[in-house]
């Protein structure tokens, strides 16, 4: 039914090699044959991303990009964000802010809000809306997210001061 | 007391949430499961005439695939069970498992196949054929009742659902002696829930045990496991359903659905774990939405603004099936005397048959639709008496000193309508002090002056909430001293772990880490009824509280024989019990719960019960109502329809607040919601009841640009309905929400003349109605 090739994928800093269909997505590539299971699929049409990931350092919707495109690069999903096991900046934030209801949005909030912070250490508050503008959360009404952006960013530039 | 109970605790779902390592049913993986995918009706209305599988079946990696005339017996006589009966009802249309010989709605499964990945499973559910015979369609609710039209089901003699008449007083006398009557014709289009997860189901049975076990994306495992054993004619001990992590609710996880039987009797019939996950499109096609509504009205008043009364029609679209019965509905007739004193009133409520996606609660349920018709006639009403909107609300509002207050009707509980607590005056003063009221005119001048539209709107609102019959709490202190708290109190993000573990910890004395709450697993307490219409925290709550207390007293009683002390002379701090002022002559938690359980063929001392454990079931006598004042603040560009939230207020009277932090997120939560009910949402069809926003780029949920971070003043009094003094607070964000932007939006646009008598008010409607008020 389907053709299958041999991809290569470093997944949080480790490596894996698997044979996949080519039809699968990264987000079910993630999800089913590593077992990475939080990154979560809301809409599966590259609206509301829940699904964001890390590609080589750029936010990708994992529904729309195929596992055989992820072939030789860099993954980070929402498991990798916390180094050595200690909750980011960003993580610790959502967790202070109320950023998060039922935390089905959450990875793709934080993946999201994670390479947006690299890039604008100091953002306004409406640039933090137009970063999370592509992501939708039904829960929250977004203010304890935009709130825990703001309060990572201030953190990571004291921290880095 | 350790007093956790009103304060922001820091919620205990959220660590696993933000390593992405929460467990929602599609998370769960079991060996050898098989994934689901329905074959669904592309016709709104149409008889099924043949399905061939055969070419499915033939599909490498294919186990199966069933139709209604595969399925168990049972599912082959009963349609999914109704779980609100009325008799007002005047024809019950409930839908199969899989389609039987007709559909009612584009999206009706008509087969399922199995498969051993989702891909797969697709493949093969486009190569079933279905032979269908279109019939003619009920498209518009506004048609369907005239004579001649197409019936949603034809074996039925029309499309009359039921009727509903809500009154008291003398209503024709009001209007008789009325200083001014003001009429107004309205719509409200509601939409979808949509839960950024989707429905979820993952099934397996377990022949040694004879049992099957559902985990399930659902907001009421009690009511689903019973109806389910029920439907197939199991005890039911036999099936267990649990729902683990569930990405939001809204609603539409209440009810029930025919793939909720389905799935399972797929399990059953291949002795294969089944899961099924819906993707988003099935979600537009088939979860239930809340949906159109027609009401017209008159409101009766004295010349000095005062009510006297209302009267006035609503015609409700049931879409194509009835699992709700007439709640909906109801609760909207009910609703709308709202924060007044409302002499006499009459509705007459309409329901009709439609081929559409079937009517269900969406937050708010009903609500939000009744406080646009009460509150766009209170507009109206100032408006033609040439007062502040304001104050026309405050001439009319029931007093605290005439709580608790009879409104003269019978909620959807069957109880009287009564208003436990409040001070709506107090509140709505504390919201538009907040909001500045005040000093609207000023910033309105300066912007009229660089060409800006501003426009400020408020709405009122009473909601019915915190309905019973119970739910229940079951408090253990292990013999490791820790505390478990298990509930049926499903959650969805609300966060119930943390608000029932705060009200347990101090009502038993302990530190709040050291109880654990599992919630929403029918094996763990025998009864529970769901998450909806705001009732957790005014149910689960005093479940807990008072379950808390009892496990407290049994406690005190071991510890007292354990320290030979008189059980008034002890305390509980931090898990240990001492002698008041002895600290040093005590027990802990786990020594006691130790002595609780005796020594394996040893009696207990004389007068003790076995274990440290109680299960407490809370029934409150009746509804209680929080009330509440939004104050919205919009401009709107006159020269593209757009409408911006410049600012928005809500005062907020919930009773008790738990944990204020996860109030604030729940009414900012529930206010984007009614933003977009408000401005966004639209759920299109075509003349053939053809669904056509089925994806997130035509149908529009809020983003975080389009809705503003609400300013929140609270108002805490007290429920007299439980020991806490809470009521709910899942639905007050969104309820006014529509109202108060709708009459700011008509506020911007006075010098147009604009009338707003629908929402949402999408940019391209509100520029037709600019542009005709222009004369363009």
């Amino acid at each position: 039914m389907s053709e299958r090739l041999r991809i290569a994928v470093q997944v949080n800093g480790a490596r894996h090699e698997r044979e996949v269909p080519v039809r699968l997505t990264l987000a079910d590539f993630l999800r089913n044959e590593l077992g990475l299971t939080g990154t979560h699929l809301g809409c599966e049409h590259g609206v509301c991303g829940a699904c964001t990931v890390l590609l080589d350092g750029r936010s990708v919707r994992g529904c729309l990009t195929l596992a055989v495109q992820a072939d030789g690069a860099s993954v980070t999903t929402v498991e990798g964000l916390a180094a050595d096991g200690a909750l980011s900046p960003l993580q610790q934030a959502f967790i202070d802010h109320h950023a998060l209801q039922c935390g089905y949005c959450t990875p793709g909030m934080l993946t999201t809000l994670t390479e947006f912070l690299r890039d604008n250490p100091d953002p306004s508050e409406a640039e933090v809306r137009i970063a999370i503008s592509g992501n939708l959360c039904r829960c929250t009404g977004y203010a304890g997210i935009v709130n825990a952006a703001l309060a990572a960013a201030k953190a990571m530039r004291e921290g880095s001061a | 007391m350790t007093g956790y109970v009103g304060t922001s605790v820091k919620r205990v779902e959220d660590p696993a949430l933000v390593r992405g390592e929460g467990r929602f049913v599609d998370d769960l993986r079991i060996d050898g499961a098989l994934h689901a995918a329905f074959v669904r009706s592309p016709y709104a209305n149409a008889r099924i005439l043949a399905v061939d599988c055969a070419a499915a079946r033939a599909l490498d990696g294919v186990h199966a695939v069933f139709t209604h005339a595969d399925l168990p017996p049972a599912l082959r006589e009963k349609p999914v069970p109704l779980l609100v009966p009325n008799p007002a009802i005047r024809h019950l249309a409930l839908p199969f498992a899989l389609a039987r010989d007709r559909v009612a709605l584009a999206g009706e499964a008509v087969a399922v196949v199995l498969a051993s990945d989702r891909y797969v499973a697709e493949d093969a559910a486009e190569l079933v054929q279905v032979d269908y015979e279109p019939l003619p369609v009920a498209a518009d609710v506004r048609t369907a009742l005239e004579p001649g039209a197409a019936k949603a089901h034809p074996e039925a003699e029309d499309n009359l659902a039921g009727t509903l008449s809500l009154e008291y007083g003398d209503v024709d006398a009001a209007f008789a002696n009325a200083a001014r009557v003001v009429r107004r014709t309205l719509f409200q289009h509601r939409g979808g829930g949509h839960a950024m997860e989707c429905r979820t189901l993952l099934a397996q049975y377990d022949p040694m045990g004879e049992h099957v076990t559902i985990w399930a994306g659902t907001q009421s495992p009690h009511q689903y496991r019973d109806a389910y054993a029920g439907v197939m004619g199991v005890a039911q001990h036999q099936v267990r359903v649990v729902a683990p992590d569930v990405g939001g609710g809204f609603g539409p996880k209440t009810v029930l659905y025919p793939e909720q039987f389905c799935i399972p009797a797929c399990a059953l019939l291949t002795g294969r774990p089944v899961k099924w996950i819906e993707d988003r499109r099935e979600h537009f096609l088939t979860t239930y939405q809340e949906r159109d509504q027609y009401w017209d009205g008159e409101l009766a008043l004295d010349a000095d603004g005062r009510l006297l009364g209302l009267r006035g029609t609503l015609l409700h679209d049931a879409g194509a099936y009835l699992p709700w019965g007439l709640v909906v509905p109801h609760i909207c007739a009910a609703t709308v005397p709202g924060p007044y004193v409302l002499p006499a009133y009459r509705m007459q409520v309409t329901v009709a048959y439609t081929n559409k996606v079937p009517v269900s609660p969406v937050r708010g349920a009903g609500r939000p639709q009744a406080v646009f018709f009460m509150e766009r006639l209170m507009d109206a009403a100032a408006d033609a008496l040439a007062l502040d909107r304001a104050e026309i609300r405050r001439r009319n509002f029931v007093q605290p000193e005439q709580m608790p207050y009879r409104v003269g009707l019978v909620f959807r509980d069957g109880t009287a309508a009564t208003y436990d607590s409040g001070d709506y005056p107090e509140l709505q003063r504390m919201a538009l002090a907040r909001a500045d009221y005040a000093g609207f005119p000023a910033r309105q001048r300066a912007a009229r002056e660089q060409g800006r539209y501003l426009g400020i709107g408020t709405a009122s609102y009473v909601e019915g909430t915190g309905l019973g019959p119970f739910e229940g709490a079951g408090v253990t202190v292990q013999r490791d001293g820790s505390v478990l708290l298990v509930t049926g109190a499903a959650a969805q993000g609300q966060g119930h772990r943390t608000m029932l573990a705060q009200v347990c910890a101090d009502a038993l004395g302990v530190d709040v880490a050291a109880v654990t709450v599992k919630a929403a697993d029918t094996a763990a307490i025998a009864y529970g009824v769901g998450t909806f219409a705001s009732r957790i925290a005014a149910n689960a709550a005093p479940a807990a509280h008072v379950a808390a207390g009892k496990v407290r007293a049994k406690v005190l009683k071991v510890a007292a024989h354990l320290l030979e002390a008189s059980e008034d002379d002890l305390t509980v701090e931090d898990g240990r019990v001492f002698v008041r002022g002895v600290p040093d002559h005590g027990r802990t938690l786990a020594e006691i719960a130790a002595a609780a359980n005796g020594l394996p063929g040893f009696a207990l001392p004389a007068g003790l019960e076995a274990g440290l454990h109680d299960t407490t079931y809370f029934t409150p006598e009746r509804a209680s109502y929080p009330n509440g004042c939004h104050v919205a603040e919009v401009e709107v560009d006159v020269e593209t329809g757009e409408v911006r939230l410049v600012a928005y207020t809500i005062g907020h009277d919930c009773g008790t607040m738990i944990n204020p932090l996860n109030v604030e997120g729940q009414v900012q939560g529930g206010m984007a919601h009614g933003v977009g009910n408000a401005l966004f949402e639209v759920m299109r069809y075509d003349d053939n009841a053809q669904p056509v926003t089925v994806n997130f780029g035509e149908y529009l949920l809020p983003s975080a640009p389009e809705v503003p971070t609400a300013a929140q003043v609270h108002l805490e009094c007290p429920s007299p309905l439980n020991p806490l003094g809470v009521k709910g607070a899942g639905e007050g964000g969104t309820i006014p929400a529509p109202a108060a932007i709708a009459a700011a939006i008509e506020h911007a646009l006075a010098p147009f003349g604009v009338t707003i008598d629908r929402v949402p008010v999408t940019p391209d409607w509100l520029l037709e109605r600019i542009d005709a008020a222009r004369g363009c």
